[in-house]
């Protein structure tokens, strides 16, 4: 016996049979990271891009424990409370990308930001910034929140992808509110089933992966859930399965819930002579 | 001499100054760095081209972890 084939995911001209997406932040070290990259077998993870240092660079670089012919670089843009910031990021991005040849230039993880507290998303600035994005050639994966009318809006708009929060940035609190990602998913895959629908943030432990496969969702980002977790490594790898299995029993087809019990074993048969008591 | 921000701190070099000229005088990896002259970004193959006036703002930025709104680490 083999496990069945699962068909790849396709994210404009991207093509990937992992559906794991992992970041490169809040690892203890650099050495870490490329071995939980590893462990959870993404072929995308997600960087970000900041100055560089002026003084006191040390020569280790992200670059040098990313395997840039093995994955696709997502080049995101944390930390932007702007839509004019978010572009400006974007387009070094791509540029830091097309510099070092990884097919990753063409696409960015958009992130607008609220308010610092939060993280939660500004809706107004994310539109904005999809649709100069979209103008500009960008494959553009836009985080969002679990808000299916501004989710349909952006796909509108040509996001490549749709990224709904479970929760809050790197709150480990899983998916709040399953009910809005299944409108989602249902809004945004009704009349088009390949639509790429990726929950990025939020996540806390494995089972919060598999319950958003389950869901129907095409692939999961997450980070500090590995990197900050007791064994990151050891987590990489529960997320890699919790990822398989939860995209395996959303492609099984579950069974519908049922209020009473239905036996397994036939009724027929019993040697017992007793009726139930109640 | 001439005076320019880069990544906000206040430099002088001596002129005439290009993008190219500055990342090598930083000593930065040219393929590994991007960069913005007052918001506007300099794609590397106009680095060597691209004189930089005074009181211009030179961003310098590369790659670094990060995943929503990560950390970095290293």
């Amino acid at each position: 016996m083999v496990e069945p084939k699962d068909k790849p995911l396709v994210i404009g001209k991207f093509r990937f049979q992992n559906r794991l997406f992992t970041g490169t932040g809040k690892y203890s070290s650099l050495e870490l990271m490329r071995d939980c990259m590893e462990a959870s077998a993404c072929e995308v993870t997600t960087v970000a891009v900041r100055r560089e240092r002026l003084v006191d660079r040390s020569g280790r670089s992200l670059l040098d424990f990313l395997d840039l012919n093995k994955l696709t670089i997502l080049p995101n843009t944390a930390g932007c409370f702007s839509a004019e910031d978010a572009i400006r990021h974007a387009r070094l991005g791509r540029e830091l990308l097309s510099n070092l040849g990884n097919p990753g230039a063409d696409w960015v993880k958009l992130e607008c930001l609220g308010d610092p507290r939060t993280l939660l998303p500004d809706p107004l600035d994310t539109l904005r910034a999809t649709e100069n994005l979209v103008n500009e050639g960008f494959t553009v994966l836009v985080y969002c929140s679990d808000d299916p009318v501004l989710a349909r809006r952006l796909k509108k708009l040509g996001a490549a992808s749709v990224m709904p929060a479970g929760s809050p940035i790197g709150s480990g609190q899983g998916i709040l509110n399953p009910n809005n990602l299944r409108i989602i998913l249902e809004d945004l895959k009704g009349d088009d089933p390949e639509y790429p629908v990726i929950v990025d943030a939020g996540v806390g432990a494995a089972s919060d992966v598999s319950v958003a496969m389950e869901l129907g969702c095409d692939g999961v980002l997450l980070n500090t859930a590995i990197a900050s977790a007791e064994d990151p490594l050891r987590m990489a790898y529960a997320m890699r399965h919790a990822l398989a299995a939860g995209r395996l029993s959303y492609l099984a087809g579950r069974i519908p819930k049922k209020l009473y019990a239905q036996a397994s074993s036939p009724m027929e048969g019993r040697i017992a002579g007793q009726a139930p008591k109640l | 001499m001439i005076e320019v921000w880069i990544n906000g701190e206040p430099r002088s070099f001596p002129g005439p100054l290009s993008v190219g000229r500055l990342i090598e005088e930083l000593g930065m990896p040219a393929n590994r760095v991007a960069v913005e002259v007052d918001l506007l970004l300099v794609p590397r193959s106009e680095h060597a081209g691209r004189m930089i006036a005074g009181g211009e703002k030179v961003e310098i930025v590369t790659l670094v972890g990060g995943g929503s709104e990560g950390g970095t680490c290293g």
